[in-house]
């Protein structure tokens, strides 16, 4: 029998091809922020760039220091991490430890619902009402600060948190509990003293890549945050982020300029920060199946 | 006689409890009233006309017909690169990678991709698509950078998909002396159909949704006609919303809530549509 005809080599050089195209994209995407980012290091020292305190890329002389904006992304991170991490491991114990039947279903799909919000509705519907109330409740200018940012983020956040969480408590396995309950313990020390130690570094991992999803975002954090490039001290006042910046002034940009290539300066910072966070998140889910 | 301690443990249970039930309340309520709401504010402006008409007074009236199409065009161009791409990945995952360290690094490398931030796909799009394959702003370099975005999620789907169709399925065709190809394009793949579908169309769903990819790789400010060929600018929905809600002063209301409406709906039918497909298909299951 002809097996290995030429059409079968060729479907299975694709297969390899494309098996391994993964790595050769991360590595393409970082070549090309690189390509494109570096040149900003001709005429601005890497110290320069990162802990600069201002951000004024069309002044004359330009300023690219991106220490407001990163701490801006901090700011609003930190904060919907505090806001997201208890909500959603809370919620996750609770659809996977106590919710049953039809209720688990309902529950879940919720979950998926408020993860498939598009990041555009969200700040437009934060516009909308949270920023008024921001406003409102700590008599503010502007309800447009990084908390803001912080309580829609932590709405993106959520899902992921809840959903890797549940994931790690549905694989501890049933003898865990089993002993724990023989031994006379009530369900809730069962879930706080044996399911949450084992479950422990997949919780981190899910933490991880709530923070990886929060500090990437874009759209919605543009949208609610006021945009003010100013090293922050509160929560309530304005921010900048990284990924706003890019998002705001990549438009107004000439190609080839230094602000042009601060800007994929700025995409580099990002995706190290994205890459270091995905390989913890990863360390700590696989330490977990050891 | 029951101890204090054991009543101490039993109110504590309860206080436990409630809080987590009211944790996952607080987790799931601004679901219900981001949709809610929008749905409720949209549906006056919202008809057949809205959907059909092109934008009018700098895009203070009229529909949003443009922007609709676009984002049809851009998500299904983004389905048909993405797909077969995905799928053949998962294959050799699951069917042809031996190289334990390499398919380690292929995993480390999805779970990568998933984490990189958008607007970082928006500068490689930018970088490579439009300025260095020289596609300018199109349908073909948004397309491009969304698939790229959207492949962890057909991959990890497509996988999952695979990995369910039993052992026995391909020993069995193996045996009959089916090559490997044949017994993956024969007696694997057809039975990860549906599996497979339900990751592409949650990809294509996230593809739509997305801006930030796409404001330097193909997005129109206001581009009143639609785009004539993959090489074309295109105004698509969630740049649109974000258009007329930040960038233009003095839109209606209306407007805005019935395009929000639009891309909210568009983007929840393709998570409903897939999810029913999981579900039936799970049912339907034989082995």
């Amino acid at each position: 029998m002809q097996g290995s005809s030429w059409h079968e080599r060729v479907i299975e050089g694709l297969i390899h091809v494309c098996g391994i195209a993964s790595i050769a994209l991360v590595v393409l995407i970082f070549l090309f922020l690189l390509r494109e980012g570096l040149a900003l290091f001709k005429t601005v020292s890497l110290e320069a760039f990162l802990g600069g305190r201002h951000w004024y890329p069309i002044s004359e002389p330009p300023r690219f220091g991106i220490l407001p904006l990163i701490l801006g992304s901090l700011w609003v991170t930190a904060g919907a991490i505090i806001l997201s991490v208890p909500l959603g491991v809370g919620s996750a114990f609770f659809i996977a430890e106590i919710a049953k039947g039809w209720m688990k279903e309902v529950l879940k799909t919720g979950i998926e619902l408020l993860a498939a919000i598009p990041s555009v509705v969200l700040g437009f519907v934060g516009i909308a009402i949270l920023v008024p109330s921001v406003k409102q409740s700590f008599h503010l200018v502007t309800g447009l600060t990084a908390l803001t940012g912080s309580i829609t983020l932590a709405l993106m956040a959520m899902p992921t948190i809840v959903t890797i969480t549940e994931d790690v408590l549905t694989a501890v396995p049933r003898p865990y509990r089993e002993a724990a309950l023989a031994l006379g313990a009530t369900k809730w020390q069962t879930m706080y003293r044996v399911l949450l130690p084992a479950a422990r570094s997949g919780i981190m991992a899910a933490i991880m890549l709530g923070i990886g999803r929060v500090i990437g975002e874009t759209m919605a954090v543009m949208m609610v945050t006021g945009n003010a490039t100013r090293i922050p001290h509160t929560l309530l006042q304005p921010v900048r982020t990284m990924t706003a910046t890019i998002a705001a002034e990549m438009g107004e940009t000439v190609r080839g300029s230094e602000h042009y290539a601060a800007l994929f300066a700025i995409g580099m910072v990002l995706f190290l920060i994205s890459f270091l966070v995905n390989v913890l998140a990863d360390l700590f889910l696989n330490r977990k199946r050891v | 006689m029951r101890s204090p301690s054991w009543r101490r443990a039993v109110w504590t249970q309860r206080l436990a409890l409630s809080s987590l039930f009211l944790a996952t309340m607080v987790a799931l309520v601004p679901a219900v009233v981001v949709i809610g709401l929008v749905l409720a504010r949209g549906m006056p402006v919202f008809s057949w006309k809205f959907l059909t008409t092109m934008p009018t007074h700098g895009m203070r009236a009229g529909g949003i017909f443009p922007a609709v199409i676009g984002t049809l065009e851009l998500v299904a161009l983004t389905g048909i690169v993405a797909l077969p791409v995905g799928v053949l990945a998962a294959i050799y995952l699951t069917e042809y990678a031996r190289d334990h360290g390499l398919t380690r690094l292929v995993r480390l490398a999805i779970v990568n991709l998933a984490g990189v931030p958008s607007v970082v796909y928006g500068l490689f799009g930018l970088g490579l698509f439009v300025i260095f394959c020289r596609f300018g702003a199109s349908l073909l370099a948004g397309a491009l950078t969304l698939a790229i975005m959207i492949l962890p999620v057909i991959i990890t789907a497509s996988e999952e998909a695979l990995r369910s169709v039993p052992q026995s399925f391909r020993e069995v065709s193996l045996s009959l002396g089916a090559s490997r190809w044949q017994t993956v394009r024969y007696a694997v793949l057809p039975f990860a159909v549906p599996g497979i579908m339900t990751g592409t169309i949650l990809g294509m769903s996230r593809a739509a949704g997305e801006t930030a990819p796409i404001l330097f790789t193909v997005a129109a400010f206001y581009l009143p006609r639609l785009p004539t060929s993959i090489f074309d600018q295109a105004m698509v929905l969630p740049y649109h919303l974000y258009v007329i809600s930040t960038q233009i002063p003095n839109v209606p209301d209306v407007q805005r809530y019935g395009t929000a409406m639009v891309l909210l709906g568009l983007v929840l039918s393709l998570n409903i549509v897939a999810v029913v497909l999981r579900a039936h298909f799970r049912r339907k299951r034989q082995w």
